[in-house]
């Protein structure tokens, strides 16, 4: 996708919006008028608040709106990036066909990048092991009809960073070019400040 | 579903199960969502601000709120890196410090090195990319989604009780 396609799809997010996403990035408050506490930071209304949200909802800015599971707290330790390399003209239909198991929480189409990297459909898959994400992965095979289908699972062994996604404002490029040259000539064992 | 997943979910109290299932997504935009979730359970607001507020604190819930889309309010794309053993710790420390990284995890392939980068515009990302691979010394494969054939409406839960 080029970036003009990219920009397309991203909205127009006025400033009030802006800040508004970033009080609720990382969740709601468990309180009894959440969306009173939130208007509290950002120096409006409940309403205001309320009204915003759902005008994000209506243009589709939020996908689901509830309680987030953390899936590796409930027993499901194992995660696989499942890649296959699908032809052009069927990885709509079977892409929806994988994104419906309900082990699978991804299913997104992204490109091929020639000769290194010729997978074109992506899932993430998870189990209570490795095992059992492999088998899952068998069962869909079988069901979606991919036995000729060329894919591999990644499994992931170790976890660097996990936030959800920051939509805040990007910092000053100089200061954090600075901040990078320090990590790099203090060498290997110094932890940057995330 | 075709492959219901047995697990520890019988573990958690009744109350537990329904707020784990019935409210990952929908939920009411209401003023007071959390006595909407006791009326309707038949328990004391007081008592689903505990049970969540513990649910939380013991990890099992990342968040109560909005998942925003791919794409939307931002632009967003996985890069992969292929990085020699020796350097990886060094390399996901770097790529870790950018705040536009939200994701990054090492996995079992030649491309061990797979991360999230998110920013406001389509520009901004190709800037961050060009920064990302400068500070790394490794060449990035960026592959941005594009389509979304998953309708994300959770993580259904088995139990025994839910109906």
């Amino acid at each position: 996708m080029n970036m003009a396609e990219l920009n397309k799809q991203v909205l127009q997010i006025t400033t009030e919006d802006r800040a508004l996403i970033k009080a609720v990035q990382r969740g709601l408050p468990i309180c009894s008028r959440p969306y009173a506490e939130i208007a509290k930071q950002l120096d409006t209304t409940e309403q205001d608040v309320i009204s915003r949200l759902q005008l994000l909802m209506d243009k589709g800015a939020i996908k689901r709106y509830g309680v987030v599971v953390r899936h590796k707290e409930l027993g499901y330790t194992a995660n696989g990036m499942v890649v296959w390399d699908i032809p052009d003209d069927k990885v709509d239909e079977i892409g929806i066909c994988i994104g419906k198991y309900s082990s699978v929480t991804l299913s997104y189409r992204r490109p091929r990048r020639l000769p290194e990297w010729s997978y074109n459909l992506f899932t993430m898959i998870h189990g209570s092991s490795r095992e059992e994400v492999k088998q899952k992965v068998e069962e869909i095979v079988a069901s979606c009809g991919l036995q000729d289908v060329k894919h591999t699972i990644l499994f992931s062994t170790r976890r660097f960073k996990q936030r959800g996604a920051s939509y805040s404002a990007e910092q000053a490029p100089a200061k954090k070019a600075a901040k990078l040259h320090l990590i790099k000539n203090t060498g290997k064992q110094k932890t940057p400040a995330n | 579903m075709a492959d219901p997943i047995k697990n520890s979910i019988n573990d958690f109290t009744p109350l537990e199960q329904h707020l784990l299932n019935d409210y990952q997504h929908d939920m009411s935009l209401s003023a007071t969502p959390y006595a909407d979730m006791a009326q309707r359970l038949n328990v004391s607001e007081e008592e689903v601000l505990q049970c969540l507020q513990s649910l939380q604190d013991r990890g099992v819930i990342s968040r109560i709120g909005p998942v925003f889309s791919p794409n939307r309010i931002g632009v967003s794309t996985l890069a992969a890196m292929a990085v020699p053993e020796q350097d990886l710790e060094c390399v996901a420390r770097i790529i870790s410090a950018f705040p536009e990284v939200n994701h990054n995890y090492q996995r079992e392939h030649d491309y061990n090195l797979w991360f999230v980068v998110t920013a406001s515009s389509a520009e901004h990302l190709d800037i961050v990319l060009h920064e990302i691979e400068q500070h790394a010394e490794y060449p990035l494969m960026s592959l941005p989604m594009l389509d979304d054939y998953f309708i994300d409406l959770g993580f259904k839960l088995k139990t025994h009780a839910h109906k």
